[in-house]
């Protein structure tokens, strides 16, 4: 479907046919204008609105069949009121007369039954936003005979190898706006599609994952195939003894290990001593071959280029060859901190204030092989299931391995081994980093996506074996 | 709201379904937050909006729209359609569904006082005044609480002839003192970690939760962890107050009864179950004491997991899970419940909002009460650690191998409560775990907690489940693996 030139509303209406997916979605300009008939209800000091309308489509297959198979649109109004040195949020999904006029009326309400907020800032003014390509049509306009074709090849591999499939394919657009009283107005357009797929025989499973703004660079048949493989290496399971191993890391089990840092280098967190970085700011805590930034603006990363405030995103160095230099931070933890803000803040009013939201790893030049072949014993993981922190300073994780996890064995896979426990400290294993590959957009399950690489890490802790 | 939900069904019909059912969810809600003296969150949110599931083809599709004219329901109906038409291009077998009465009905679940009706100035009041008492512990370096209100005014109605109008009322509230000192962040939270107590309630409950009074003990707990014992590393007795026992059988118990899961439907995101279908009625889930029930009724209580009918139009039943110590009942829905050949669906179809696909959800799984008085039951403990509050909780896709971990412990020595221990946790395998437990404390300090975030699904939903427990004793578990180098 091409995205509809700008009409009413009531025009745009279209009977969805066979080969229809979701409406298109409201421009700019048509939640611009939704916003501005807002403002004319406001009797605030500030007003602030943010508006975002997103139409999602999944395809759901599991035992070689779709069972589920939904779209969705969504509208999204947030309004934010300043009264008098408070600010509150209220938020709609109408966009009627008196639905717009009470959104904003319950947020002046809201602000004014609290106390005052010390060193409230005022809303920002315009600002200098940079544009980033994030919008591909051929996602936009992806129907569910699209997703059903490439799941049903995939269904059919699965048969063909006497396996079971299951998984997901989903598509997807947005279009937010951000605009408020002192003339702040940012315009974020983007598309996302994921497919994932699960791949199981009697006692093995494979897995595999990517997502894209630009559904033409997803490869369902080949994530099929490798999911297929790891299924088939690791069919008769061994069980290994839990202990210290070797162990190399895929992008998406580093990718949901490392997510656990993300809010530590929020300038909130250090400010409330509960981040793992409280005391350790220019210290060496990571390895010298570990090097983090936050930035928006890499090719493989996704979302706005500015934050819940209007500031715009700035790319930020987080960790030097092993080093926490810098942190995240909103307009008002900066002042707080003395600091400048860098275009990570949420939308106000919140407690959480700021967070690095598109981590990019600096990567190396190793492949997967090389890190097997120099392998003489360890573990390789395809991703990681249910992790969750055991101790928020030591950075202490637990979790399971899942869906295909090998010995490794003088220098190649030999086969399958039963799912482990870990219990690791993260800041200890980014300091046995032996290996790294370069670093890709991973998608996992436990963190949103960033840019990460595969590792060899030394020391791995697997505390217990499962039954599988 | 009849009007569009009936256009949605009508619409679907015309456009080739089999079935078609339609909820129009209206929800309305409250967040508030503070931190360290100062308002955090507080914003009000309200949501209108229709989904539509519908069988054509053979197959099942869903659509949902917040734009409800005429056209925008004609659309959205039409759109269920299509998509049901294409995943018939990779279907088996028709979509079967398990028989189902029509219903005609109106219910709300009852509460005192209407949360949206109580001044939010008089609710932050409430917060900032406990946020006032844990600062007031030295050492305690971040206080923090939290209240959620939350209205679902909900209309479901089907092709088979049900039109049922639900209202539901949750309420939920909870503190957080934390203390930074060395290397050791330690924290407590009460009434419950990750939020509170939720329930089906009005501000009643927040009032009976008395969060000002308990924020003193809370924050002194936080920073007497720094110099508390180590747990040991050992095999040994645990004893598990009764929101950390409801967390464990919400996912040693209440996720692996899934039916969904078992049938492999889950395979991809949140995993499948060691409960395959063999072992009904004839596992040894448990210990000869362990009952557990999935109970949706309010005469069970006012659990987030209450409500009259679930989200296909199923009245709300009670389901013997385990009892006396074998695996008696799944979690159904029509599809699956005919699929594994039962006659009925158990009723555990459930949606976060209007725009989610329901699926099977725990509703409120509980253990039954036992007989011990808790006294009683620290008196006749020689040597065990008491773990309470959870603080990390993680389980294979399986449900087969779990470690948890909790805010506090203390030692039980001689049937005496002694010295706090902290960095408590234990680890096991369900069916091992259950086995091993030999005494459960009586209906005198069994509480019907609410956990608010499960998560589940693809798209994800979070939804609110309840788990009525009470402190309870085990036997021969592993401890204190978590922190073990």
């Amino acid at each position: 479907m091409k995205r509809a030139a700008k009409k009413s509303l009531s025009r745009r209406i279209r009977r969805a046919e066979v080969n229809a997916s979701s409406e298109p979605l409201l421009t700019a300009s048509e939640l611009k204008a939704i916003a501005e008939r807002i403002m004319k209800f406001s009797e605030a000091d500030e007003t602030e609105v943010e508006i975002e309308i997103t139409t999602d489509a999944l395809t759901r297959f599991a035992n070689n069949i779709i069972h589920q198979n939904v779209a969705e649109q969504v509208l999204h109004i947030s309004v934010r009121a300043v009264m008098d040195g408070r600010t509150a949020r209220a938020t709609t999904n109408k966009t009627d007369e008196e639905s717009l006029r009470r959104v904003m009326a319950a947020a002046e309400k809201l602000a004014l039954h609290q106390p005052k907020i010390p060193g409230l800032l005022p809303m920002l003014g315009p600002q200098k936003i940079p544009k980033v390509q994030r919008f591909f049509a051929a996602t936009a306009q992806a129907t569910p005979q699209d997703r059903a074709r490439g799941v049903t090849r995939v269904c059919k591999l699965a048969e063909k190898n006497k396996q079971t499939a299951a998984g997901i394919f989903s598509s997807g657009a947005m279009q937010t706006i951000l605009a408020n009283s002192k003339g702040l107005f940012a315009h974020h357009e983007q598309t996302r599609s994921e497919f994932s797929v699960t791949i199981l025989e009697p006692n093995s499973s494979g897995w595999a994952k990517a997502n894209s703004a630009d559904i033409r660079e997803l490869d369902p048949d080949r994530l099929a195939e490798r999911a297929s493989r790891k299924a088939s290496e690791s069919r008769e399971p061994r069980e290994l003894a839990p202990g210290h191993y070797t162990t190399i890391l895929e992008p998406s089990a580093v990718l949901d290990l490392v997510g656990f840092l993300f809010y530590d280098f929020a300038g909130t967190s250090v400010m409330d001593k509960r981040s793992c970085l409280n005391d350790r700011m220019g210290k060496k805590v990571f390895g010298d071959n570990i090097t983090l930034w936050d930035d928006v603006y890499h090719p493989f990363q996704l979302g706005a280029p500015y934050d819940g405030e209007g500031v715009p995103r700035q790319k930020v160095l987080l960790v030097d060859r092993g080093t926490p230099k810098n942190l995240v931070y909103s307009r008002a933890t900066a002042k707080k901190m003395k600091k400048k803000p860098t275009g990570h803040g949420f939308g106000l009013p919140n407690e959480y204030g700021e967070a690095p939201m598109n981590l990019v790893f600096g990567g190396g030049d190793k492949s997967l092989d090389e890190m097997i072949r120099t392998t003489e014993r360890g573990i390789l993981v395809t991703r990681l299931w249910y992790i969750r922190e055991v101790d928020p300073y030591e950075k202490v994780l637990t979790g399971m391995t899942r869906d295909g996890t090998f010995v490794v064995e003088n220098g190649r896979v030999t086969g399958g081994i039963r799912n482990f426990r870990f219990n690791q400290n993260i800041l200890e294993m980014l300091s046995n980093v032996e290996m790294l590959g370069p670093a890709m957009r991973a998608a996992g399950e436990e963190s949103f996506e960033m840019v990460v690489p595969a590792m060899k890490v030394n020391k791995f802790h697997f505390s217990e074996v499962t039954k599988f | 709201m009849q009007d569009w939900a009936t256009r949605a069904i009508d619409t679907a019909k015309r456009r080739g379904a089999s079935y078609a059912d339609a909820r129009v969810m209206d929800i309305r809600q409250r967040d508030i937050s503070t931190k360290n003296g100062e308002v955090g969150t507080l914003v009000e949110s309200e949501s209108l909006g229709i989904g539509i599931r519908v069988i054509a083809s053979g197959a099942w599709g869903f659509a949902s729209t917040d734009r409800l004219t005429q056209e925008g329901i004609d659309s959205c109906a039409a759109e269920a359609v299509a998509i049901a038409k294409a995943s018939a291009l990779a279907k088996h077998a028709d979509v079967a569904l398990a028989p189902e009465k029509a219903y005609v009905d109106t219910w709300q679940n009852p509460f005192v006082k209407d949360p949206f009706r109580i001044p939010v100035e008089r609710q932050i009041e409430v917060l900032l005044n406990a946020d006032k008492e844990m600062r007031r512990v030295k050492g305690v370096t971040l206080a923090e609480g939290s209240m959620t209100f939350r209205k679902i005014d909900q209309l479901f109605v089907s092709t088979i002839g049900s039109v049922i109008h639900q209202i539901k009322m949750q309420s939920g509230a909870g503190i957080v003192a934390t203390s930074f000192a060395g290397s050791e962040i330690q924290k407590r939270s009460y009434p419950n970690s990750f939020g509170g107590q939720h329930a089906l309630e009005g501000y009643e409950l927040i009032e009976a939760l008395d969060l000002v009074g308990n924020a003193s003990r809370t924050g002194e707990e936080a920073v007497a962890l720094h110099s508390a014992a180590q747990c040991p590393e050992i095999t040994g007795t645990i004893i598990l107050g009764g929101s950390q026992l409801g967390l464990q059988i919400h996912e040693s118990i209440g996720h692996p009864i899934e039916l969904d899961r078992v049938l492999g439907q889950e395979a991809n995101f949140a995993g499948m179950s060691f409960l395959t279908v063999d072992k009904l009625r004839k596992l040894k889930y448990g210990s000869d004491i362990v009952n557990v029930v999935a109970d949706a009724r309010l005469a069970h209580g006012p659990g987030l997991g209450t409500f009259a009918y679930d989200d296909e139009g199923v009245p709300a039943q009670c389901t013997p899970i385990i009892t006396d110590g074998l695996f008696t009942g799944y979690l159904s829905n029509r599809e699956t419940a005919s699929a594994i050949g039962e006659d009925r669906s158990n009723g555990t179809m459930r949606t976060e909002s209007w725009n989610r696909l329901p699926i099977i959800r725990m509703t409120n799984i509980s253990i039954n009460p036992g007989t011990w008085k808790y006294g009683d039951l620290i008196a006749d403990t020689d040597d065990a650690i008491l773990m309470d509050t959870n603080r990390s909780w993680s389980i294979d896709d399986r449900r087969y191998h779990f470690q948890f971990s909790t805010e506090i412990g203390w030692e039980i020595k001689g049937g005496k409560k002694g010295r706090m221990i902290k960095n408590p946790s234990y680890s096991g395998i369900t069916t091992e775990f259950w086995n091993s437990c030999d005494a459960i404390c009586s209906r005198d300090d069994w509480t019907l907690w609410g956990t608010p975030n499960c998560g589940k699904g693809q798209p994800m939903q979070t939804m609110g489940t309840g788990h009525g427990a009470s402190p309870a004793r085990f036997r021969n578990i592993k401890i204190g693996v978590a922190f073990a180098k």
